[in-house]
């Protein structure tokens, strides 16, 4: 399955503002889409609760994973999100 | 029937009142359905989809730059909000609530059973997740009252609709148990009319907030929730009174004061000044660049109380000097030529910042590490903070000062103007909070160069009454005597070494209480920007010698209501204007 390696930057982590914008990003996507932590079972991109749950923090890297027509592009945007300051 | 509570924020307020509901009860754990599983689990999801939309509907209403009282709480009104959106349209959630109805569960006890899931993840996480519980509690809550027809909890988004056809809309009179800060930040004047909140004391959110918009308020106001929704209630926020069902013509006589009220703010003149002439610089506390142009349109001789930190909470490190240096260049700017007051990182206690830990656990926070005694243990932070601040003033004609928090000895206020004085800062000062410092105030006075009274923890640590604490808000009551006292003692420790002492707290932001600290020799008051033209017009209709009389009276009475009162009787123009 495609995915992206990032490492988030922002200062809060993948929570707040940076992990409403990753949630809205990842729920237009037609295709299922899959965050974790390296090495973890991975969790739904589109559920803002369990990427809470999931406590990304800053400098941390994260997975991203989807499958499907279209899906390198909305990898390459969750990416840029969630690489984002 | 005339209700009483302290007023808070001053002006008078009418309309119908808007009683919000305390809390949503727990739905039943045996609740079951009727069996149309597929109907009930439809009806579950759009009660989910109608709190999305309804909290995305407000918070599109805090991103309209004139709708609430500052821009930066209001986008930061507008992420909560829009990620609270999220949670109630979450896609787990909803795979939760379908499992439950599926087993039999009815619609509103699914959808607390499956926000429990969630809940008890981010609270046992403990730290930043547990306080999203909040958000999570509000969405649930809610959702739950739209499937049981319980009255919604939060605020009003529009006034109510008009008297009578053609009439023009009417904001309500807002009454609570007590408000919680996100909902309160989401409203304006065209929408509520007054607050009344049954808890709360003088420096909770609700009359911090109400300040800022200029909305009367009355907070500590027993029975209030009582009042029957819809009661025209009209709302006195100087004198505490609450009065449903009023008669027509108390309406019309607090109308006639109302305008006289808007006349003496719009008549006041540039600087702060006594009737006969005794200047009192009258500034604006800011959090933030975004404060600045509600501070100059409120007409701010200058920056009284630049609390950096909150440039800085929820920061992981310590900011760049780069970024610092805007921000405080930001505030010199915006005022040439005059006075800008920054006060060092002020964390620990109740706010707390990541880079500035407290060495280990402290039972009690108030009366631990913050402050000053912080910044000592991270002395590589505050020179960072004093550099960042001298390069910033060196491009500027505004004054920079610049002053220490919690500060309580006379070698404490040395160590801090030497620091300053290291980054070549000229004029530093100190933050009178603790009593120590106002009964020395005269040997602390000696080391720097100015003193500012913050009376809300002054009053914390002289009462011995934590301030986040609402049943404790008689204590908090700026207009205790003992508080008067201390205020008194450093000014005259201040004047004794020739320092200018300023207050920067709640209290100077009440028209009656600014005239008596001047009267007890306060030589600046600083408060939120919107209060800035009632205590001109108010400061501006006494003399000083009228304002050390209500000083004296207010000191010579038994307790806060009974000072205030003599004060006011001596200072006749503060009722007429309704001020």
């Amino acid at each position: 399955m495609p995915e992206r390696k990032v490492t988030v930057v922002a200062d809060v982590g993948l929570h707040a503002r940076p992990a409403a914008t990753f949630v809205r990003a990842a729920a237009k996507a037609p295709m299922d889409v899959w965050i974790a932590k390296p090495g973890r079972d991975p969790v739904n991109a589109k559920s803002i609760l369990q990427i809470l749950a999931l406590d990304v923090q800053q400098d941390e890297m994260v997975v991203i994973k989807a499958e499907g027509d279209g899906a390198e592009a909305v990898l390459d945007e969750l990416a840029s999100i969630a690489g984002s300051p | 029937m005339t209700l009483t509570g302290a007023g808070v924020s001053p002006g008078a307020g009418h309309g119908p009142a808007y009683i919000l509901t305390a809390s949503v009860p727990e739905p039943p754990e045996d609740s079951a359905h009727t069996g149309d599983a597929d109907a009930e689990k439809e009806r579950a999801l759009a009660a989910l989809r109608q709190v999305a939309g309804e909290l995305e509907a407000r918070a599109a209403r805090l991103d309209r730059p004139d709708d609430h009282a500052s821009g930066g709480a209001g986008r930061e009104g507008a992420n909560i909000l829009r990620a609270q959106a999220l949670m109630a349209t979450d896609p787990g959630l909803a795979v939760g609530v379908e499992a439950l109805v599926d087993e039999g569960v009815a619609a509103p006890r699914a959808v607390f059973s499956a926000f429990a899931k969630y809940r008890d993840v981010l609270a046992g996480a403990g730290g930043y997740l547990a306080e999203r519980v909040a958000d999570l509690d509000d969405v649930r809550d809610r959702a739950i009252a739209v499937l049981t027809g319980h009255p919604l909890p939060g605020v009003p988004a529009e006034p109510a609709p008009p008297a009578e056809p053609g009439g023009a809309p009417r904001p309500y009179v807002l009454v609570a148990r007590d408000l919680a800060p996100a909902d309160t930040a989401l409203l304006s004047r065209d929408v509520v009319a007054a607050f009344v909140t049954e808890r709360g004391g003088p420096t909770s959110h609700t009359a911090i907030l109400a300040r800022a918009m200029g909305v009367p308020a009355v907070v500590g106001c027993a029975g209030a929730t009582a009042i029957p929704p819809g009661t025209t209630v009209l709302v006195d926020g100087s004198s505490g009174e609450v009065r449903p069902d009023p008669p027509a013509e108390e309406l019309a006589r607090v109308a006639g004061v109302e305008g006289a009220r808007r006349a003496a703010l719009a008549r006041a003149g540039e600087s702060g000044a006594t009737r006969d002439g005794h200047p009192v610089p009258l500034l604006a506390n800011i959090g933030g660049p975004q404060d600045l142009d509600a501070a100059l349109r409120h007409g701010a001789e200058g920056v009284g109380l630049y609390r950096t930190e909150f440039l800085f909470l929820g920061r992981r490190h310590a900011p760049a000097a780069e970024e610092q240096e805007r921000a405080y260049r930001a505030a010199l700017a915006a005022f040439p030529g005059r006075t800008v007051v920054v006060r060092a990182l002020d964390a620990g206690a109740d706010k707390p910042l990541a880079f500035l830990p407290p060495p280990g656990a402290e039972p009690n926070p108030a009366l631990g590490e913050r402050g000053l005694r912080l910044l000592r243990r991270f002395e590589d932070v505050l020179d960072a903070q004093l550099g960042a601040l001298a390069r910033a003033a060196a491009s500027e004609t505004a004054e920079l000062q610049v002053m220490a928090p919690m500060v309580a000895t006379a070698e404490e206020a040395a160590w801090f103007a030497r620091a300053c004085r290291a980054r070549g800062l000229a004029r530093a000062g100190v933050m009178v909070e603790v009593p120590a410092a106002a009964l020395r105030a005269a040997s602390l006075a000696a080391e720097v160069d100015f003193l500012s009274i913050g009376t809300n923890d002054l009053a914390q640590y002289a009462f011995a009454a934590d301030r986040e604490l609402g049943t404790l808000g008689d204590l908090q009551d700026p207009w205790q005597p003992a508080l008067l006292d201390l205020v008194r003692l450093a000014a005259a420790g201040a004047s004794e070494t020739a320092r200018p002492c300023g207050v920067c707290g709640e209290a100077a932001a009440d028209p009656a209480l600014a005239c008596v600290l001047v009267g007890l020799g306060v030589t600046s008051l600083s408060m939120a920007a919107a209060a800035l033209p009632a205590v001109r017009a108010g400061l501006g209709e006494h003399t000083l010698e009228q304002c050390r009389e209500a000083a004296e009276a207010a000191r010579s009475a038994a307790g806060p209501g009974e000072a205030r009162a003599a004060a006011r009787a001596c200072l006749p123009a503060l009722d007429r204007l309704g001020l």
